[in-house]
């Protein structure tokens, strides 16, 4: 399957309004359903042409701080804006600077793919001639040409969600919303839609993006904020993340019942903390900078007699990062709360 | 003017999907005929019509089921809308930077086109099986305007409770729950003066009754009384009531 990377040229967004500031930001953002408190006070920025990856369990609050920003709902206490446009005050010329797709895929399933894109993009107030002529071409470039003339209640589920983000950008709005936009996609249409979105945001697009999926969050987000319980609760780069975590692991698998005798070689190396031995793997914590760690771990145990399966430095990932700030793993819903639509 | 152009859009969505889904248009051929038929050979012989009327059960029920169908139009709206809140296109809508109540709009306005065939079809299956107009064309125009804008009427009804309800199923039986006793406690298949005297009370006083009663006036010649005015006052009083509850449903619809 050949890349959707490409998007049209003609889709470059327009520029920010007040290109000096945000182009999305969120101040105290509060919300509760009844008694399930959605939003706990949370504030976000997100830099014009940036991604900033909303990240969290289900029921963190991601999917109402969308709905918030994308002025589907109100919020209890709190200011935001995009564009510079209040999400209350100015909710009308607002929604004509955002595109929001989620994870439903909000087609209608009895239009064609071309005829969804029309009506949209009539609703954002374009002429018919132009809303055909600019729905053709985001149907090609997502490669549903083919599929333009048929009901897309006959799409697959990749191509249907090809199709809700086509829509959110048929007006070509400088900010867009993505809900979940992989949830549920098979690998393939996953990486497919991952090259659309930096494609996007090539083109000078600001994304706010919610995810789950932590490698989605590392490989499409410039800054990421973690939201547990309606809070942020840590913000900034997936690098930065990682470095409050700590810095690289050396993590070694000896053969038989030597993994105390590794630890006693690999404690004898300087700069390095304790290790910590978990049956048949030894970890050791490697202050970031200290190099030639893996020659002198390997002489060491090389000398000692020690018999090495396996042998690694390992980064930690946004699993750890999610791990040490929440202390519990992305995917457990056994603790979350319902999520409040 | 962007009311006016969202809730076209909108409308011409709605159609085109009726033509997608024929099933649906099914459901709005065949079934009214298939009433129509059931009534006039299983319960015409046996319905003693009001003394005075002038002329077979055919004429006295195309213009009850008529009025019937009609109320029952909406019901496209309800589950529409309903399956539009829970497949997120209502969000996708609420983001966009429309007229707030296109969406209704263009929903009900679609109804008044499916009306409008429903009309004609039960018009046509009525002249096939014996009814015939005993007034003028301006008065028989008269009477489909009057359908229209009753039925319009009740779509804003049914676009309320397309909002409220959690499934298109409820929407369904509420629908049935409400409509079935509205439309059968009045003039619409009998001659009111059989029912019970409580019934007697609410079918006189029903709008369905007065609706139907109009719609005898108009094509039948039947006396009017204020049965004509009444329908249209009954109809802009629910306009006026509905149609701001469902608007106002709207701007707050939370899709899930």
């Amino acid at each position: 399957m050949p890349s959707l990377t490409a998007v049209p040229t003609t889709a470059a967004a327009k520029p920010p309004d007040r290109s000096t500031g945000p182009a999305i930001r969120a101040t105290g953002l509060r919300k509760s359903f009844g008694d399930v408190v959605a939003l706990d006070g949370v504030d976000l920025e997100v830099a014009p042409g940036t991604v900033l990856g909303l990240l969290g369990p289900n029921g963190a609050g991601k999917t109402t701080a969308v709905r918030v920003l994308t002025t589907l709902l109100r919020p209890d206490a709190g200011e935001a804006s995009v564009c510079g446009l209040d999400v209350v005050a100015d909710a009308g010329e607002l929604r004509s600077r955002i595109g929001l797709a989620g994870q439903y895929a909000a087609v209608d399933e009895n239009l064609t793919g071309l005829e969804n894109l029309v009506m949209v993009g009539r609703l954002y107030g374009m002429s018919r001639r132009d809303a055909k002529a600019r729905g053709g071409e985001l149907l090609e470039s997502f490669e549903l040409d083919e599929a333009a003339s048929r009901p897309a209640k006959t799409y697959s589920g990749g191509m249907r969600r090809r199709l809700d983000l086509a829509a959110a950008l048929v007006a070509k709005p400088p900010v867009i919303f993505l809900d979940e936009p992989t949830t549920g996609l098979d690998p393939r249409s996953r990486l497919a839609l991952w090259g659309t979105i930096e494609a996007l945001v090539a083109e000078g697009t600001t994304v706010l993006l919610t995810t789950q999926y932590l490698d989605e969050a590392d490989r499409l987000a410039d800054a990421i904020a973690v939201i547990d319980h309606g809070r942020v609760i840590a913000e900034g780069t997936s690098d930065e993340l990682k470095a409050r975590v700590g810095g690289e692991r050396l993590e070694v698998r000896v053969a038989g019942d030597q993994a105390e005798r590794a630890a006693e070689a690999l404690a004898a190396m300087s700069g390095v903390e304790a290790p910590t031995v978990d049956g048949a793997s030894v970890t050791v914590a490697v202050p970031s900078g200290r190099s030639g760690i893996i020659v002198e771990a390997v002489r060491r145990l090389d000398q000692a007699g020690v018999e090495v399966d396996d042998l690694g430095l390992r980064r930690p990932t946004l699993d750890d990062v999610f791990l040490t700030l929440t202390g519990r793993v992305a995917d457990d819903e056994t603790t979350t709360t319902q999520e409040a639509a | 003017m962007a009311l006016v152009t969202d809730t076209a859009v909108v409308a011409e969505r709605n159609l085109i999907r009726l033509t997608r889904a024929p099933d649906l248009l099914l459901a709005f051929t065949i079934q009214p005929v298939m009433f129509v038929l059931l009534f006039v050979y299983v319960f015409g012989g046996a319905i003693q019509l009001p003394p005075g009327f002038d002329g077979d059960y055919a004429d006295f029920l195309i213009p009850g089921i008529i009025v019937q169908n009609i109320a029952f139009g909406g019901f496209v709206t309800a589950l529409g809308l309903n399956e539009d809140l829970s497949k997120g296109l209502i969000d996708r809508f609420r983001s966009l930077p429309m007229a707030r109540p296109a969406v209704l709009a263009g929903r009900t306005l679609a109804d008044v086109f499916t009306n409008l065939l429903s009309l004609v079809i039960l018009v046509i299956t009525g002249l096939v099986i014996g009814f015939s107009f005993a007034t003028g064309l301006g008065e028989i125009l008269a009477g489909v305007g009057l359908m229209l804008l009753f039925g319009y009427a009740f779509s804003w009804v049914f676009a309320l409770l397309g909002l409220l309800v959690s499934s298109p199923e409820s929407a369904n039986s509420l629908g049935f729950l409400a409509v079935f006793p509205l439309t059968f406690i009045s003039s619409a298949f009998v001659p009111v003066e059989s029912m019970p005297a409580a019934l007697e009370w609410f079918a006189e006083v029903n709008p369905f009754t007065i609706a139907v009663d109009a719609m005898r006036a108009l094509w039948l010649g039947a006396p009017a009384g204020n049965a004509v005015w009444g329908t249209v006052v009954w109809s802009f009083i629910i306009l006026a009531v509905f149609a701001p509850l469902a608007v106002a449903r709207y701007r707050r619809a939370a899709g899930r």
